[in-house]
């Protein structure tokens, strides 16, 4: 077995150093009736090439984004990611290294997360940002927690805005420690009123911008609202890219920023591990949840860092601390941050602007075509559209003749929620002039 | 906000051992100042076509302004995140005996199959038609886990340890609220005092209170404490096994039984499947839920803290509450539920996560699967158990094992052989650093004093575990020898000296400031 590098006289070497006969002798306090010794209905080990085979057999049976045009989106998008991306953080000393306990042999990764927040911070428009949590959705829900801890209120409105796996997933989160949490309906014209919503029992209102149905709005008028009724404003981002073309939340009196950062540096894989990315104000930091990499000096007085303010959380805190959260998604975000690395201030600004560009020009090419009507006026690189026949069967449709068309409505909100007729469409970089024709040519015909 | 950019502070400040070099560098150990410090605007590392013709949808919400991101080339990424790898230390490179943490090595494999484009650049709301390949997987990787633990069900979404917890702690929340028809009663916990600290912060963010269990002289649980505290406000009990101890709960069984007359569910911590995989099934123990770190058990990698994957197996009882998605295979193939409303007579507790969980972690942990086989699992847990008593064995006469008798897959020592030495358990594992080891958990559990857990993994070869034992074997001659100050001032040579943790905590600087900013908080 090639991963295992004891060999048979290894084995009974080391019996013997113990002082004892068998393997067996070192499991005896499994009781005898614990004790598996019947088969698995599983296969024996395998050579590495007949795993590749099994494997690649598995991958040829997706169609892909990479194989024909793709408008998918609805959190997860498809970007270049630079070669070197990859190669870096395939580099065993990232890859294959623990969570950085030990400052003295973790700088690297340190300092990379140091980074990382930085960066997080700048892009958000933020003062400070955590080292990352397990994704967009699960960053949501711990924000609604944290708001809960600063505002000791226990409710939270959720926008119509906001993407359903975000919603659900607080939603779940919040239905065991007593916070009541208002979703709105799902909000196609972007003109709902959330201010109305807020009372005296507010901790929060979590919004999403651009918003699940591409809307892309100002919300300075409800970051006041929310202040002036001592709630905390949450804005969810689910396209990073979109941070460098949009205004940011910070700008617009945000408190807590969360976001999906699986666009820089990670593939769409199926849905995970992608990143959740997670800002806040000064003021709250110490109410945040997740690691943090702080600054410090070693005993020469060199610079250098540390995971710190680590009395947040459960491995000191156990059932007081802020949040159960362990880990985080490390390599993902060192990836976002090698990617963010690449692309710099005008790289970053530049993406951002072609990813408008491909949407905006799709949406004129849209909207030229009969039964399609584009509801967002403001949007960034994803947008609903408005189809004169029921959008999961054009899907569907359109898969067969090699287009994935997008992201059909009732996908995501279920079925019979007033969206069976809207289709979530985006753009990135990568979407050609063909791409676009294709799709037009495909709803033509469908929807003819 | 505190910063300081002074680039002389990569030298040491004070008299040291070490030359002092014109940047810092001492030899193959390179200095890197962090990218906002090597800055060049105009400079990039991606290019870009032009847009072409368009009209902007964005208006007055288009961003103005710099963001202050910082403008390098290729070539300076490509040294700079190289130079930071340095400065790490990996499975890849040495013995990594992290007990609880199961360092074991990461076959490159894995990596190569998780970048297969017919995964990496599958998006997740596909039609199921055109991702049959990928629900197979996961339905693959489930049937092996629900196989190997003799459970009967699985949830596949949760992200880490921590997050399966989550899952199986509101499973049984759920399943009692069905019970009761309404809010349960029941307010307890029951949590070992050796837990991880996952376990009570798990049972707290799902509205339980946490009601401590002592462990036994013998580092397990102590079943009659544990019986005693039962009652009708129990709703449950989490059990690590192998505990944190390193040991086989031989009582598992009889536990299983209390909990379930008393009413309450049977949670137990995975974390240390490890030690038992393909010879023992957990479901025979008569528990109700299980997380699996595949990101242990199933070597994906840790990337410097996760990602990570914690799917969770559930009995009969819990499986009608397990959260969306998941995958069912019908006669048109496979296909996803993602809405309570699909779920037929289930009773989904919400949704752990965005999308259906870690994929990438699924494809990597079933090449791992697929090459081990169910031969060289079960060889997998007999080289781990074998590898920690064999460190344990040898170092046994120079150290203090905290308990008697064989250990599972990692083995505990407490400080006590180190009294009168004036070297802390701290000390002893800074030195480590300096022999080029990445040291042992350090106190914890909590259970002994000065705890040392370590965890060799089945992935150790022989030779290179009787390196890391001459190494331990010389520290304790030292410390014994009084050389106490050594230690204390320990590691020498690594990148960084031991760092201000205090001074870190007592005024944060979590990010880099441009200087400007920093003169203006000052002010």
């Amino acid at each position: 077995m090639r991963y295992l590098p004891l060999t048979d006289g290894d084995r009974s070497a080391m019996l013997d150093t113990i002082g004892v006969s068998a393997i067996d002798d070192l499991f005896v306090d499994v009781p005898e009736s614990a004790r598996f010794d019947g088969a698995f209905d599983l296969p024996d080990h395998m050579a590495e090439f007949e795993v590749e085979r099994r494997m690649a057999a598995l991958a040829s049976r997706n169609v892909t984004t990479g194989d024909v045009p793709s408008f998918l989106g609805a959190g997860a998008y498809r970007h270049h990611v630079p070669a070197s991306v990859d190669h870096l953080v395939q580099r065993g000393e990232f890859l294959t290294s623990y969570t950085p306990y030990q400052p003295e042999i973790s700088q690297g990764t340190l300092q990379a997360l140091f980074e990382f927040q930085t960066m997080v911070a700048l892009i958000t428009g933020m003062d400070v940002a955590n080292a990352s949590m397990y994704d967009g959705a699960t960053s949501c829900a711990e924000a609604v927690l944290m708001a809960r801890r600063i505002t000791r209120r226990n409710k939270a409105v959720i926008s119509g805005s906001v993407h359903p796996h975000y919603s659900a997933v607080t939603e779940t989160q919040a239905k065991y420690v007593d916070i009541e949490i208002d979703i709105r309906e799902p909000d196609l014209d972007g003109g709902e009123d959330l201010a109305g919503a807020i009372d005296d029992g507010t901790a929060c209102v979590v919004v999403q911008n651009p918003g699940v149905f591409g809307h892309v709005r100002d919300l300075s008028s409800l970051a006041e609202a929310c202040h002036a009724a001592g709630a905390l404003l949450v804005v969810v981002v689910t396209e990073a890219v979109s941070l460098g073309a949009v205004k940011s939340p910070g700008e617009m009196g945000a408190d807590i920023v969360v976001a999906e950062g699986q666009s820089l540096g990670n593939p769409q894989g199926f849905g995970g591990p992608h990143v959740g990315l997670f800002a806040t104000r000064d003021k709250y930091v110490r109410q945040m949840p997740g690691r943090l990499a702080g600054e410090t000096e070693d005993a020469d007085g060199r610079r250098g860092w540390v995971l710190t303010l680590s009395t947040r959380e459960q491995h000191i805190r156990r059932e007081k601390a802020t949040s159960n959260i362990c880990t985080n998604s490390g390599l993902c975000a060192l990836a976002f941050t090698i990617h963010l690395s690449l692309l710099g201030e005008d790289g970053f600004r530049n993406l951002a602007m072609l990813n408008h560009a491909r949407a905006s020009q799709l949406a004129d090419r849209l909207s030229a075509l009969g039964g399609v009507e584009v509801l967002p006026d403001a949007f960034f690189n994803e947008f609903a559209v408005r189809l004169a026949k029921p959008a999961a069967g054009v899907v569907d449709t359109l898969a067969t003749r090699g287009v994935l068309a997008g992201v059909p409505g009732a996908r995501l909100f279920g079925a019979g929620n007033g969206v069976d007729d809207i289709l979530l469409v985006a753009a990135s970089e990568l979407t050609r002039e063909d791409d676009m024709q294709a799709l037009c040519d495909g709803l033509s015909e469908v929807l003819a | 906000m505190n910063h300081s950019r002074d680039l002389s502070r990569n030298r040491p400040a004070a008299a040291s051992a070490d030359p002092e070099t014109v940047h810092g560098h001492r030899g193959l150990q390179l200095e890197e100042p962090l990218l906002f410090e090597i800055d060049n605007p105009g400079a990039t590392g991606v290019d870009l076509p032009a847009p072409g013709e368009f009209t902007s949808r964005l208006g007055t919400m288009e961003r103005r302004g710099g963001i202050g991101l910082p403008s390098v080339s290729e070539p300076e990424v490509v040294r700079h995140f190289t130079r930071l790898s340095q400065k790490n230390y990996a499975i890849d490179m040495g013995t990594y005996p992290l007990g609880s943490c199961t360092m074991k090595h990461n076959p490159r494999l894995n990596e190569k199959m998780a970048r297969l484009p017919g995964f990496a650049a599958a998006h997740p709301l596909q039609p199921e038609s055109t991702v049959q390949g990928a629900l197979e997987l996961i339905d693959g990787v489930a049937g092996w886990l629900k196989e190997l633990t003799g459970m009967p069900a699985i949830a596949m979404s949760p992200g880490a340890g921590a997050h399966g917890e989550l899952c199986g702690v509101m499973a049984i929340r759920a399943a009692l609220d069905d019970r009761e028809g309404g809010p349960t009663t029941r307010r307890r916990i029951l949590v070992p005092d050796s837990a991880h600290g996952t376990n009570p912060a798990t049972a707290a963010v799902c509205g339980f209170a946490v009601d401590a269990i002592p462990s036994d002289g013998r580092g397990r649980v102590d079943v009659k404490a544990f019986a005693d505290k039962l009652d009708d406000d129990v709703a449950g009990i989490m059990i690590t096994n192998p505990n944190t101890c390193g040991l086989f709960e031989p009582d598992m069984v009889e536990i299983a039984e209390l909990i379930h007359e008393a009413g309450g569910y049977f949670y137990c911590d995975g974390a240390n499947f490890n030690a038992i995989v393909g010879r023992v099934r957990p479901g025979d123990l008569g528990i109700d839920c299980m997380h699996i770190n595949l990101h242990k058990t199933f070597s994906t990698p840790h990337g410097g803290g996760g990602p990570g994957a914690g799917p969770v197996v559930l009995s009969d009882a819990l499986a009608p509450f397990a959260p969306v998605p998941w995958v069912v295979h019908g006669e048109d193939g496979f296909a996803l539920v993602e809405h309570a409303d699909d779920a037929g007579d289930a009773k989904p507790f919400g949704r752990l996560k965005g999308f259906h969980g870690q994929m990438g972690m699924f494809i990597r942990a079933y090449a791992y699967m697929l090459s081990h086989g169910r031969d060289g699992l079960r060889q997998v847990a007999e080289d781990a158990v074998l590898n920690a008593n064999y460190v344990m064995a040898r170092l046994s006469d120079v150290m203090t094992p905290s308990f008697e008798g064989p250990c599972m897959h990692e083995c505990l020592f407490d400080d006590r052989f180190l009294k009168d030495t004036g070297v802390s358990t701290l000390d002893f594992a800074k030195a480590m650093l300096d022999e080029g080891y990445h040291p042992m958990t350090m106190y914890f559990p909590l259970v002994v004093h000065g705890a040392m857990l370590i965890e060799p993994t089945e992935t150790e070869s022989k030779r290179s575990l009787d390196d890391f034992i001459a190494v331990m074997r010389d520290l304790v001659a030292r410390a014994k020898d009084g050389d106490a100050e050594a230690f204390a001032a320990a590691p020498t040579t690594t990148p960084r000296r031991r760092l201000d943790e205090t001074a870190a905590a007592r005024s944060p600087v979590l990010r880099w400031t441009p200087e400007d900013r920093t003169a203006e908080a000052a002010e």
